[in-house]
């Protein structure tokens, strides 16, 4: 078999690429449909199962790269090149905090603070209960209506602490059920 | 006719136009007089005299652009348009409401663009983080290929054409044209070498135009309206309206569409709602993150290309960022050093090296461990960073905000060191 080397996996020579599951492939399928190699297909795969484990793990990075015939050390390269691909597990739900210049002059290092204290997470932390990992994100675009943030695909405006403190109690509710 | 081309259909406390509402409304106006018998060189003409310029942050003139695709009949060579939607210029928040507020207006714009350079394939590049964007085109889309909008033999031209919609994952650099060609292509999205220029060898090899979202929604009213309508809206040499935006401590910010030449003034002061109260401006970047500041006295300025220039910084993409009298401006361009070496593609050594190396030493100014020396030396990497000395224009964007910041604000960098604090802590 190819010897496969993957920049976050120690040298594991038992490491195998996993199946992808039907839905996987049929999705990968249609974007082959739009493009004319298969490679540009990596990120979108990528994308695909990420989508569907909740991250990018070594054996789906193996799978996506057999399937695409590229290989792994290129698309590890687009992997670890985009702030959107987990190569770790992720919580249930991604916060992507916006800490650029126009929500840093709104105050922002404020309302990460007491975010952090709810979750008692920092960035690139998960929460205990595994709902939220929380990320800092450059410019989220919505600078009109500074600090900003992201959970999930929400986006989340204006904030203060106060607005963190009436956002958070529902989520823990939710999450320590 | 109007005088808010870009955003008369855009509502944003209703969604989008659908489609039919969209032509009811007048819209594909400007692809249906494609379908009334102009020739592309006839649209590449008016585009040229409309004086239309690139709304993505350079200002190339959007005519001559296209001009520079080699002209062929044989429409079996492939070639590409491909839409700037990364949007991720720090302080910049313009081409989302376009993409939100009114899709058809791009995909519009888009068949105009591909009909002229006679491409038949496009790719929107869309940032990934920016869902509901994704969600308005994608219907839009599909409206329009529903409709015979995208298609074969589109509006009855025997032009086929059709719309690729990519979302990206989050990196600044793909908003650099052939990092984003090399990223649509798969690949680490690394700028390339240029020349060769995209649009003789750019996607797979193929002629390829790359338009930001805005300068192709510039396109349906050209064609719709005409030249001379297009060129009495603006003045001071630019034509056309543009999106201006302001964020910082105003009390309505926010971005609007206006004709080019307005003052900086009437758009702090007058749509900006003026700074809040116990809030005074000290300083502004005028366009977005790699702009260079400029200072209140500069609020009668004219917001034209040439004009913005002439005071040593750029338009760029209109994004006003305001610095008012409470916020440290050290901290500020610290804030923007880190998003620079974050974003670093890491391709070249002064970018990869010297972005991370000046970020630091904001971090030592922050927590009172900075030197005078240590400020000699983001000095000097204002002349390292700056252009002509690294492979795209990443690093030297940074040192806009980095050296006019430095020579604005000297007392406060030297106070950082001195007082072994952050004063505005």
């Amino acid at each position: 078999m190819q010897q496969h080397v993957i920049a976050s996996s120690s040298t594991n020579a038992r490491l195998r690429a996993r199946d992808l599951t039907a839905e996987e492939i049929a999705e990968i399928e249609h974007e082959l449909t739009l493009y004319p190699t298969k490679q540009a297909v990596g990120l979108e795969a990528l994308k695909i199962v990420q989508r569907h484990q909740g991250w990018v793990s070594d054996e789906s990075m193996l799978a996506i790269a057999d399937y695409l015939s590229v290989p792994v050390s290129e698309l590890e390269g687009v992997a670890t090149f985009f702030n959107l691909i987990y190569r770790r597990p992720v919580g249930d739900k991604v916060i992507l905090f916006c800490d650029s210049v126009s929500c840093w002059i709104m105050g922002c290092d404020k309302v990460k603070k007491r975010l952090s204290e709810h979750l008692g997470i920092d960035y690139g932390e998960t929460s205990a209960g595994g709902e939220y990992t929380l990320i800092p994100v450059p410019c989220l675009g919505d600078c009109d209506k500074a600090p900003v943030m992201m959970v999930g695909e929400k986006m989340h405006r204006n904030l203060s602490c106060e607005s963190i403190d009436s956002l958070l109690p529902l989520s823990n509710a939710e999450g320590s059920k | 006719m109007t005088d808010r081309p870009l955003t008369k259909n855009i509502d944003l406390s209703r969604g989008a136009l659908s489609l039919k509402e969209y032509v009811a409304a007048g819209g594909y106006a400007g692809a249906r007089a494609i379908a009334n018998g102009l020739e592309p060189s006839d649209v590449l003409e008016r585009v040229k005299n409309s004086g239309l310029k690139g709304r993505g942050g350079a200002g190339f003139p959007t005519g001559l652009k296209w001009s520079f695709v080699p002209k062929s009949d044989d429409v079996s060579i492939q070639r590409y348009l491909v839409v700037n939607a990364d949007e991720m210029e720090p302080g910049t928040f313009k081409d989302r409401m376009l993409m939100e507020g009114d899709p058809h207006l791009l995909i519009e714009g888009m068949i105009i663009a591909a009909y002229t350079i006679q491409a038949t394939r496009a790719f929107i590049f869309l940032r990934g983080e920016y869902f509901d964007a994704e969600r308005s085109i994608a219907k839009a889309i599909a409206e329009a290929r529903d409709s015979g909008y995208l298609g074969r033999d589109i509006f009855g031209t025997g032009f086929d054409f059709d719309i690729v919609l990519h979302t990206s994952a989050g990196r600044y650099i793909c908003g650099e044209e052939t990092a984003l060609l090399n990223a649509l292509e798969g690949k680490r999205a690394n700028p390339r070498a240029k020349p060769p220029f995209p649009q003789v060898s750019g996607l797979w090899g193929k002629p390829t135009i790359v338009n930001n979202v805005e300068t192709l929604c510039n396109l349906p009213g050209i064609l719709a309206y005409g030249v001379e309508w297009y060129q009495s809206l603006g003045s001071g040499g630019d034509f056309g309206t543009k999106l201006f935006g302001v964020s910082g401590r105003v009390n309505t910010p926010g971005c609007w569409e206006l004709p080019f030449g307005v003052s900086i003034r009437e758009v702090i002061e007058g749509y900006g709602g003026g700074m809040q109260e116990g809030y005074a401006l000290k300083a502004f970047l005028p366009g977005g993150g790699s702009t260079d500041f400029l200072t209140p006295e500069h609020l009668d300025t004219p917001l034209t290309y040439a004009a913005i220039g002439e005071l040593g910084s750029r338009l760029a993409t209109g994004t006003m960022i305001l610095l008012d009298d409470k916020t440290c401006p050290v901290g500020m361009i610290g804030n923007l050093m880190k998003f620079f070496a974050h974003e670093s593609c890491g391709f070249c050594t002064p970018c990869r090296d010297g972005l991370p190396w000046v970020d630091t030493i904001f971090r030592d100014l922050e927590y009172g461990k900075g030197s005078f020396k240590d400020i000699d030396v983001l000095k000097d990497h204002v002349g390292y960073l700056g252009p002509g000395r690294t492979f795209c224009a990443l690093a030297p964007g940074a040192t806009a905000p980095l050296g006019s910041g430095l020579r604005l604000f000297a007392d406060e960098f030297a106070a950082h060191v001195s007082g072994a604090k952050c004063p505005y802590h």
